[in-house]
C-alpha cells in the first residue's frame, strides 16, 4: 500500500535571473490501487511535475513536500525514488547506445529488488511480457531506446514498468505517437498492473482517446503550473467536448491580475 | 559539447612540404599509387600540386625519410605529438630487435616474408611522414600474410605481437616492422593484430583488398605501460570491396597511428572504427585520411575515446578528401571524446575537402565533453545507483565500437579490460546494492 502526496509544490527552471517558475502549487495524493488522470494544454508543466517526483536536476524545488509513505521524497535521490517505489515512463524516452535492453533491465531489477533476479524465472519473465506488448525478442540485445520508434519506446517504458512492479507509477503521455493497435497493447499492459492491485498511477496526457482502455478513478485539470479542476471520469468527457479554451483563460486572467 | 571543424589541414602540411624541400616538390606528390596498377593516379591529382587553383594541396609522401626533415613538433602532422617522448622512434637507429609473433593461421592463409627489393614492397601506399618512411627503411622487406582468392577464413587471422621488455643490458631498441595483408579477390577474411608487452615499436600495416574482397583488419594496442608505438596504416580497397578496421588502443605510454584508405576502383566500401582509453599521462593519437579518387565508394568513420586522469591526452584528426572524379560519394565520420576527469585533454579535428558536388552526402561531427546528464538520469530512474550508472554508460559508451569487431572472445576480452579500467563493474550476480 502506497502513498504518494504532493502538497503545494512550487518548481522552477533555469538559474538567477533565467528562473522560470513552472509549477505553482501542485496539491495531489495517490494511493496505490487509484488511477489519476492529470490532463492539461502543452506548456502547462506536466512534464514538469512528472520529472520532478522523479527528481531530475534541471528542475529546482523552490517550495512545498512531496511524501511516498510519509517519508520524504524530495530528500531522496533519483534511484532512491525509484528504489522507493516510484516509476516514471518518460515522454521522451533517453537512448543510451552501447547499453543492452536485457542487461539494462537486469541491472535495474537487481537495483529495484535489492538483488539479482534467479536467472532462469527472470528470462521467462522478460519474454513473456515482451510477448504481451507485442515486442519482438530482438529488442532485448538493441541498445536501449537507441533507434525505436516512438512506439517502441513506449512499449519499452511499459516493459519495464511490469518488471519493476513500482508502488506509484506516473505516466507521461505514454499514449502519444502511438497507433490505435498499439495504444490498447499497452493500455493492457498499464491495466495487468492495476488488476495485480497495489500500484497508483498518474496518467499524464492531453487526450481522452487513452482513458477509454484506462478507466481513471479522478480527473485533473492541469493548467499553468496548477490543478484547477478536479472531478471523476465524466470531467474528461467535458474536456473532450469543450476543450481547455474556459481553464485557460480564466488562469491567465488570475495570472495576470 | 564542442565541434571544432578546421578545414586548410591538408593545405597548411603541403605549404609545409614546399618550404621544406623548395619549389616543385609537392607537385611530385600524388597519392600513394597502388601496387596492383601504378599508374592508377587519380584524376586531378597531379594538376593541382603547387598551383595556386583553390584546390588543397597534395600529401607529401616518400620512402626517404630525409626527404621529411626532421620534425621539430611544430609541423602540423607532429604538433600535437610529445615530441620526446616519441624521439627514441624518430631517432631511427636500425636495429635487429624484435617482438614475439604468436600466430593463429587459419586454412588459405600463408606467412612469408619478402625483401625490401620485391615488387610488392616497392608499390606499397608510400610513407606520409619521417617516422613511417624510417619504418620502411628499417623494416627492411616485409611480413606478408596471404589469403587466397575466394577464400573463406573459418576463423580470424591472429597475430600477436609481444614486446620483450629491454635486453639483458636493460637497453630497448626500437623494433621495426612491415606487414603487408594481401587478400585476393572475393575472399573474406578477418585479421587481428594484437599488440601486447613492453616496446618501443614502430610498424608499417598495408591491407591490400582485392577486388570484391570482404576485410576486417582488427589492431588491439593493450601494450603494457611505458611502452610507445607508431604507425602507418594503410588499405587499399579493391573494386566493389569492403574493408572495415577496428582499433583499439588502450595500453602504452604513447601511442600514434597513422590511418589511411585508398579505393583502387569504383563501388569500395571502407569502415573505420576506433576506441581509446587514455589514462593519467596517456598519449594516445589517431590520424585519418581517407581520400575519395573514384566515383562511388563509400567511407564512415566512428572513433569515440574516453580519458581519465590528470595529462591523459588523446589526438584525433579525421582527414577526408573527396576529388572531383569521385562522384556518387558517401562519407560520414564521427569522433566522441568523453572526459571523465579533470586535467585530461581531447583534440578532435574533422576536416572534409569536397571537390565535385555529385555526391551521395558527405558530414562529419565531433563532440567533446561530459557524462550525458539525460543518459544518467535514465538509468538512475529505473534504480541504478548514480556510480554503477556512470559505469554503465562508459561501458556502452566503448562496446558501442567494440561490437564491430566480430569476434566474441575478443570483444569479450577487451570489454573486460575496458571494465577493470572503470574500476571494475561489478557482475550483476555480485552487484551490492542498498535497499532503500
Ligand atoms: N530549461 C527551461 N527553461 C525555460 N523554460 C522551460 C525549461 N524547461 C521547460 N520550460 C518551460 O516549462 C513549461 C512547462 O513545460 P512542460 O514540459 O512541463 O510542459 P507539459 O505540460 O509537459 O507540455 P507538453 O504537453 O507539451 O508535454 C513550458 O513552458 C516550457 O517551455
Ligand atoms: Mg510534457
Amino acid at each position: 500500500m502506497s502513498v504518494l502526496e504532493i502538497r503545494d509544490l512550487h518548481v522552477s527552471v533555469g538559474e538567477g535571473d533565467d528562473a522560470k517558475e513552472i509549477l505553482r502549487g501542485v496539491d495531489l495524493t495517490v494511493r496505490s490501487g487509484e488511477t489519476h488522470a492529470i490532463m492539461g494544454p502543452n506548456g502547462s508543466g506536466k512534464s514538469t511535475l512528472a520529472y520532478s517526483i522523479a527528481g531530475h536536476p534541471k528542475y529546482t524545488i523552490t517550495g512545498g513536500t512531496v511524501t511516498l509513505d510519509g517519508e520524504d521524497v524530495l530528500e531522496m535521490s533519483v534511484d532512491e525514488r525509484a528504489r522507493a517505489g516510484l516509476f516514471l515512463a518518460m515522454q521522451y524516452p533517453v537512448e543510451v547506445p552501447g547499453v543492452s535492453v536485457s542487461n539494462f533491465l537486469r541491472t535495474a531489477a537487481t537495483a529495484i529488488k535489492g538483488e539479482a533476479p534467479k536467472l532462469r524465472t527472470w528470462v521467462k519473465d522478460v519474454k513473456s511480457e515482451m510477448e504481451l506488448l507485442e515486442m519482438n525478442p530482438a529488442f532485448a540485445e538493441r541498445n536501449v531506446n537507441e533507434g525505436f520508434s516512438g512506439g517502441e519506446k513506449k512499449r519499452h517504458e511499459i516493459l519495464q514498468m511490469r518488471l519493476l512492479k513500482p508502488g506509484i507509477a506516473i505516466l507521461d503521455e505514454t499514449d502519444s505517437g502511438l497507433d490505435v493497435d498499439a495504444l490498447r497493447i499497452v493500455s493492457e499492459g498499464v491495466n495487468r498492473s492495476r488488476e495485480e492491485g497495489q500500484v497508483g498511477v498518474l496518467l499524464i496526457t492531453h487526450y481522452t482517446r487513452i482513458l477509454r482502455y484506462i478507466k481513471p478513478d479522478f480527473v485533473h485539470v492541469f493548467v499553468n503550473g496548477k490543478v484547477v479542476e478536479e472531478g471523476g471520469p465524466e470531467l474528461a468527457e467535458k474536456l473532450e467536448n469543450e476543450g481547455y479554451a474556459a481553464y485557460v483563460k480564466g488562469s491567465q486572467e488570475v495570472a495576470s491580475a | 559539447m564542442t565541434d571544432q571543424n578546421t578545414t586548410g589541414l591538408t593545405t597548411e602540411s603541403a605549404v609545409l612540404a614546399g618550404e621544406l624541400f623548395g619549389e616543385g616538390v609537392g607537385t611530385q606528390a600524388g597519392p600513394p599509387t597502388t601496387p596492383a596498377d601504378s599508374t592508377a593516379v587519380a584524376p586531378g591529382a597531379h594538376s593541382h600540386g603547387g598551383t595556386p587553383t583553390g584546390s588543397p594541396a597534395e600529401r607529401f609522401t616518400s620512402t626517404d625519410p630525409d626527404a621529411f626533415g626532421v620534425p621539430t613538433g611544430r609541423e602540423e602532422t607532429w604538433r600535437f605529438t610529445p615530441m620526446k617522448r616519441i624521439k627514441p622512434l624518430l631517432d631511427g637507429a636500425a636495429s635487429d630487435a624484435r617482438v614475439t609473433w604468436t600466430t593463429d593461421l587459419p586454412e588459405g592463409v600463408e606467412l612469408t616474408r619478402v625483401d625490401a627489393g620485391d615488387p610488392l614492397v616497392k608499390g606499397l601506399p608510400e610513407p606520409v611522414d619521417r617516422l613511417a618512411a624510417l619504418t620502411r627503411q628499417n623494416s627492411d622487406g616485409a611480413d606478408v600474410v596471404r589469403v587466397a582468392k575466394e577464400a573463406q577464413l573459418d576463423r580470424p587471422v591472429t597475430l600477436g605481437l609481444a614486446g620483450t621488455g629491454g635486453d639483458s643490458a636493460g637497453e630497448m631498441p626500437v623494433v621495426w616492422g612491415q606487414l603487408v595483408v594481401e587478400v585476393g579477390a572475393f575472399a573474406k577474411a578477418t585479421v587481428v593484430l594484437d599488440h601486447s608487452g613492453l616496446a618501443k615499436y614502430s610498424g608499417g600495416v598495408t591491407v591490400l583488398v582485392g577486388d570484391g574482397a570482404q576485410v576486417t583488419l582488427v589492431s588491439v594496442q593493450e601494450w603494457a605501460p611505458g611502452a610507445v608505438h607508431g604507425g602507418q596504416y594503410d588499405a587499399v580497397v579493391g573494386r566493389d570491396a569492403t574493408f572495415k578496421q577496428v582499433v583499439v588502443t588502450l595500453g602504452g605510454d604513447l601511442v600514434r597511428l597513422v590511418s589511411n584508405v585508398q579505393y583502387a576502383g569504383p563501388g569500395g566500401s571502407a569502415e573505420l572504427f576506433g576506441v581509446y582509453f587514455s589514462d593519467e599521462t596517456q598519449h594516445q593519437e589517431h590520424r585519418l585520411w581517407v581520400d575519395h579518387a573514384v566515383p562511388n565508394c563509400t567511407s564512415n568513420v566512428l572513433y569515440k575515446g574516453a580519458l581519465q586522469g590528470e595529462g591523459a591526452r588523446t589526438v584525433w584528426i579525421g582527414d577526408v578528401r573527396i576529388r572531383p572524379a569521385a562522384t556518387g560519394t558517401e562519407t560520414y565520420e564521427l569522433n566522441r571524446n568523453l572526459v571523465l576527469t579533470d586535467g585530461a585533454r581531447a583534440d578532435s579535428v574533422p576536416n572534409l575537402e569536397i571537390e565535385t558536388g555529385e555526391i551521395v552526402g558527405a558530414g562529419h561531427a565531433s563532440a567533446t565533453g561530459r557524462f550525458d546528464d539525460e543518459q544518467l538520469f535514465y538509468l538512475c530512474s529505473r534504480g541504478i545507483d548514480a556510480e554503477t550508472a556512470r559505469r554503465l554508460v562508459v561501458r556502452g559508451f566503448f562496446a558501442d565500437v567494440v561490437q564491430h569487431i566480430g569476434v566474441d572472445a575478443l570483444q569479450d576480452r577487451l570489454m573486460a579490460t575496458i571494465d577493470a579500467r572503470l574500476g571494475a563493474l561489478p557482475a550483476l550476480d555480485e552487484q551490492p546494492v542498498e535497499v532503500a
